[in-house]
């Protein structure tokens, strides 16, 4: 079993970089587009991913899960960009990049907000947390195991986003009820209707965990 | 997403200062409007002041008065003791608005300066005379459902879409703010305006006048108030009709009232005439079926707004129901 999985490894990381780099590729496209001139000037440096470099950029000093990093930020970038497509923590997704769906959802300085909404230039000094920071080695956080528990996803693409937000509506002391539970979870849109698992989830956890 | 100039205001001075050398710059706090503005092209600022830095985030109780700085957090206002024990209208009617993670960006400032979500306001495709003066109001004859029945001019129809400014209107509150010439205050009540002939300003401020903070007088309302927000979902949409009622009741006799409406004009809604017609009356439905009437005088709809007439009223009733203890 252990044997299958790491052979099987590569052929997924392979398929998802190919996948990566046509979105580097057509992201060009737009940029030209939009902006010849300093795309011109971005040409000198070759290649999609040192376009950024064309445009002004600041240090910005971050700790995202616990590291800390000093990174350049165009102050056009977004929190999510900058993790997304600087960092490759693609855990945390971009759904509607209008604020209006969650599935961005990170905690900055122990709160939860949208990745998508912030810019990335503007959390100077601040500590990020995302999906990728919850586990601690092989051990899920409780909130993470309850999902799967539960069964608290279909399709899985808000769940980074849920998760994130279920552990901050518990430490914010919002999870007190399962109507309570559901108010202050609406910022975070599933799709495919997992709700009501989402919310059985989050009340495992906030009454003390695992408890199978 | 047009290239802007990035700075962060270290004092409310340098703020100001950043806005009177610049015409196209503008002020950023929680972001979750402006970003989002931004993104979609309708509004371009050449510079952006970061003013997080300032210490304006402080709730305090004065003589006679809660101020709030103006850089308080939605969420922090929502969830502070002391509002929640003053003024639990303000706390219902913030958590009434947005999601829980917005409210962690969002500022008290912010949300008083938060544009309409007038879907031609939002369309660069479409004409909006708020947008781009001149061009037109595509709501008037097209999808209007979302849109004003009062104070709407030939212009404009949209709506002013804060919780949080339904609440402080109702509330008597007043705004502190800071320009080149010094610090002024104004009631709550002036701070946001009818369209008019000119849609494309929302407020009163000047172009490089600051918000420092909100203030809230003492009252007599904190155990008989309510905000009622009727929307399309249950949570995290915006309000369709709000109401934020607040009564002085002695014996079952009314005292005083405060009454105003939100989704249903350019500014938040203050029903004065009503809150007139409510005072030493009792505490019944019946008076409060009279006051919603009296409220919705003057009410114009447009093609597909025609429900706000009949659900106005009946939200005011179930408002003050509710803060009269009647249900």
């Amino acid at each position: 079993m252990d044997k299958n999985k790491s052979n099987k490894k590569p052929e997924k990381e392979d398929h998802q970089e190919s996948r990566r780099d046509f979105l580097k590729a057509s992201s060009i496209l737009t940029a030209i587009a939009v902006a010849p001139a300093t795309v011109a000037k971005a040409a000198e440096y070759n290649l999609g991913e040192k376009i950024s470099a064309a445009f002004e950029t600041t240090p910005v000093n971050l700790t995202i899960n616990g590291v800390k990093k000093q990174l350049p930020v165009e102050p056009r970038s977004t929190l999510l960009d900058v993790l997304r497509e600087q960092l490759d923590l693609t855990g945390t997704k971009k759904g509607c990049d209008y604020g209006q769906c969650g599935a961005c959802t990170v905690h900055v300085n122990g709160q939860r907000v949208l990745s998508c909404l912030s810019l990335a230039v503007m959390q100077e000094g601040k500590e990020v947390t995302t999906i990728e920071g919850l586990a601690k080695g092989d051990e899920l956080h409780p909130m993470q195991k309850a999902f799967i528990k539960h069964d608290g996803f279909q399709c899985g693409y808000c769940t980074p986003g849920q998760i994130m937000s279920g552990i901050a509506c518990i430490n914010e002391g919002h999870a007190n009820s399962k109507e309570d539970i559901k108010e202050f979870m609406s910022g975070n849109i599933c799709r495919c209707g997992a709700y009501p698992n989402i919310v059985k989830a989050i009340q495992e956890v906030k009454n003390g965990g695992q408890k199978s | 997403m047009i290239q802007f100039q990035y700075e962060r205001a270290s004092t409310a001075k340098a703020a100001v200062n950043a806005l009177t050398n610049n015409a196209n710059a503008k002020i950023i706090a929680g972001g979750t409007n402006l970003v989002d503005l931004m993104k979609r092209n309708v509004m371009a600022p050449t510079k952006l002041v970061d003013i997080n830095a300032l210490p304006l985030r402080e709730i305090r109780q004065q003589d006679g008065k809660i101020s709030i700085g103006a850089m308080a957090l939605n969420s922090q206002v929502a969830d502070d003791k002391l509002i929640i024990e003053k003024h639990p209208l303000l706390s219902q009617a913030l958590n009434a608005g947005a999601s829980a993670q917005i409210r962690n960006m969002a500022s008290v400032g912010g949300n008083m300066m938060q544009r309409t979500r007038c879907h031609y306001f939002y369309d660069t495709a479409l004409p909006c005379n708020k947008r781009e003066p001149g061009s037109g109001c595509g709501a008037m004859e097209g999808m209007n459902r979302m849109h004003a029945v009062f104070g709407t001019s030939e212009k404009c129809i949209a709506v002013h879409p804060s919780d949080m400014c339904i609440a402080l209107v109702a509330l008597d509150a007043t705004v502190l703010v800071t320009g080149p010439k010094g610090d002024r205050r104004i009631p709550f009540e002036e701070l946001h305006r009818l369209p008019g002939n000119q849609p494309e300003k929302d407020n009163n401020l000047q172009k490089d006048e600051l918000i420092i903070s909100v203030e809230i007088p003492d009252n007599s309302f904190s155990k008989n108030s309510h905000y009622m927000k009727i929307r399309d979902r249950a949570s995290y949409a915006f309000a369709l009709v709000s109401v934020a009622a607040a009564l002085n009741i002695e014996g079952k006799v009314i005292k005083e009232a405060r009454l105003a409406m939100g989704g249903v004009a350019h500014k938040p809604w203050r029903l004065k005439e009503a809150e007139k017609a409510l005072v030493g009356k009792p505490a019944t439905e019946e008076t409060f079926r009279q006051a919603a009437e009296i409220a919705m005088q003057g009410a114009k709809a447009y093609k597909h707004n025609a429900f706000k007439l009949k659900l106005g009223p009946n939200v005011i009733v179930e408002a003050l129901k509710n803060a009269a203890g009647l249900v």
